[in-house]
């Protein structure tokens, strides 16, 4: 009897999930796999690590995942704090802080590349207003992967604020009362309270941050699309560009697969972590 | 004097909210500013940059609206392939995410977990790692140029995080759910039917809206699976203006504008839905 229920129960299981199954096996688990049997040709990897556009790459890849989401997240930690005082104009202020998460990202990045146009755009005319030297800002490496930097920030930073936020309102009111009987002040609130609270949802985000970002093609390509002279391909961009551009499929596979065995490591520390 | 001081000391703290909220205002709204701005922008004074303009004029929009500029030609056509898309986008992940979401926080059964393993993984992954081999696979099924293509990479992506959402609120549900369809003699599609649908129905338009909004703001996918001026949709089209060198950037902008006031509407109306999901799920697990 029990036996039959137990068979009935995991039948309607995967009855229900039957769709969702064959989603995530043809879409996610074939591609990886055929993907994984493409990138497993050593040739592919001989070509990449002796090109100095893949290394730069790799570079790039790593300043960009490493500096843009700390910078974003240690940002959306403060302003979560301010966010957080009851006032009325702050809740003016967070619903106009919102508006670089709702707009979809291909507009921004169109509205910051004519903003950094290096002849008619905004920052250097108002350079030159000052009496400052204008800048070629999309057309030399270190200013041009710093606006993707910058633009990463823009946009992303209300999404993980809101998350911080919402982390902050989950921690119970009695601490804070608890600590304001001991004569706490701001700060030692941060110290003693709000951060040991907050470290766990912090450390998720950065790692799911860093994940996410370490795939992302849409910034730095429409961005600066590579230029000046592919100096500033990020991994997912310079696949892009060995599969479609190049023709080398299993170049455009092989590049991705150096980036699986940290993104899997993440992934893995993740699933540990958050509760499913 | 005690008094003094405890007055200087608050409108300080006031001045340094005050130009703290300025400066984060003035960061997050002039890119989008300078977006509307360049949009409503004459060509004449295209090449003299200001914060303001003198002549604001609607004729970007007009050209746009009219498809009466080569950049705009299939203005309709894309923005209807973007709104198809994204439509059908949505009606799957509303299917399949309920369907999952019942099994998932309704039915105790053996592979649960290694299920929402699954689904996670999938939400997490990059996927943008994923897009040449299922280029490929699309490809070698002669789909490229169909939409259907990229509304399965469309689905397949914005599924997990909705079936997040869903059997999140689905958890805290009454369990008098399923008793109530048992002493009704109900099966277990009945149960789904009637009495699971109804009540899920809140975080379901929400995750609608997500599905909706995702297939709408993706770029990468559009671009590989989908070619030709009268096939792709409107942010591939915006891309698009960038190869050549003489675009026309107050169009290229009132097109932008146009392109992201769906977005911003339904995130305005939804946004306590779209981001309670992950939050609940993040937080939850510390």
């Amino acid at each position: 009897m029990t036996a039959r229920l137990l068979h009935n129960r995991t039948f309607h299981g995967f009855l229900f999930s039957a769709p969702l199954l064959a989603l995530f096996g043809a879409f996610v688990i074939y591609p990886m796999g055929f993907g994984i049997y493409y990138a497993l040709d050593r040739d592919s990897y001989r070509a990449l690590f002796t090109d100095p556009i893949f290394l730069q790459t790799v570079w790039n890849t790593v300043w960009y995942v490493g500096v843009a989401v700390n910078v974003k997240l240690f940002l959306a930690l403060l302003l979560s704090g301010i966010l957080d005082y009851p006032y009325r104009w702050i809740r003016v202020l967070s619903a106009l802080f919102l508006i670089p998460w709702a707009i979809p990202a291909l507009p921004g990045i169109l509205s910051f590349r004519w903003m950094l146009n290096s002849q008619w755009g905004i920052f250097n005319y108002l350079l030159t207003r000052f009496g400052l030297p204008s800048v070629p800002w999309l057309a030399q490496h270190d200013t041009a992967l710093g606006a993707i930097m910058v633009f990463h920030v823009w946009k992303y930073l209300p999404f993980w604020t809101i998350i911080f936020l919402a982390g902050r309102r989950a921690i119970p009111k009695e601490l804070y009362e608890a600590a304001a009987i001991d004569g706490a002040q701001p700060v030692q609130n941060f110290r003693y309270v709000t951060f040991p609270l907050l470290r766990n949802l912090y450390l998720i985000c950065t790692l799911l941050s860093m994940v996410f970002t370490l795939g992302d093609f849409t910034v730095p390509w429409l961005l600066a699309g590579g230029a000046p002279g592919d100096s500033t391909h990020v991994l997912a961009t310079l696949a892009y560009r060995y599969t479609f551009q190049m023709g080398r499929l299993e170049w455009g596979m092989a590049t991705f697969a150096v980036a699986l065995p940290v993104t899997l490591l993440f992934i893995f520390i993740l699933l540990r972590w958050v509760k499913i | 004097m005690n008094a003094g001081g405890q007055r200087r000391k608050r409108i300080l703290v006031q001045v340094g909210f005050s130009s703290i909220a300025v400066l984060i205002l003035a960061w997050t709204l002039f890119p989008a500013y300078y977006m509307v701005l360049l949009s409503l922008t004459p060509t004449d004074d295209l090449f003299r940059p200001g914060l303001y303009i003198e002549h604001p004029t609607l004729r970007s929009y007009i050209y746009t609206m009219g498809q009466d500029n080569p950049f705009v030609r299939y203005f309709w056509q894309q923005i209807g392939t973007s709104l198809i898309v994204a439509l059908w986008t949505m009606a799957a992940v509303i299917v399949i995410a309920s369907l999952g979401s019942f099994a998932m926080a309704r039915i105790h059964f053996r592979f649960r977990r290694f299920i929402s393993g699954l689904t996670l993984f999938t939400y997490i992954i990059p996927a943008s790692f994923l897009s040449i081999p299922f280029f490929k696979m699309m490809a070698d099924y002669d789909l490229i140029d169909t939409k259907l293509a990229l509304v399965l990479a469309m689905v397949t992506f914005a599924s997990p995080y909705a079936l997040w959402v869903l059997s999140d609120y689905a958890r805290t549900l009454p369990p008098e759910i399923e008793e109530a369809g048992a002493i009704d003699g109900a099966g277990v599609t009945t149960t789904f039917f009637y009495l699971y649908l109804p009540l899920i129905l809140p975080p379901l338009i929400a995750i609608g809206t997500y599905a909706f909004l995702y297939a709408w703001n993706e770029y990468l996918y559009a671009l590989l699976l989908l070619t030709g001026e009268q096939r792709i949709p409107l942010p591939v089209a915006m891309g698009n203006f960038l190869t050549t060198d003489n675009a026309p950037w107050n169009l290229l902008m009132a097109v932008s504008t146009v392109y992201a006031i769906p977005p911003v509407i339904l995130y305005y109306c939804f946004k306590r839905y779209l981001v309670s999901g992950l939050v609940s799920g993040a937080v939850a697990g510390t």
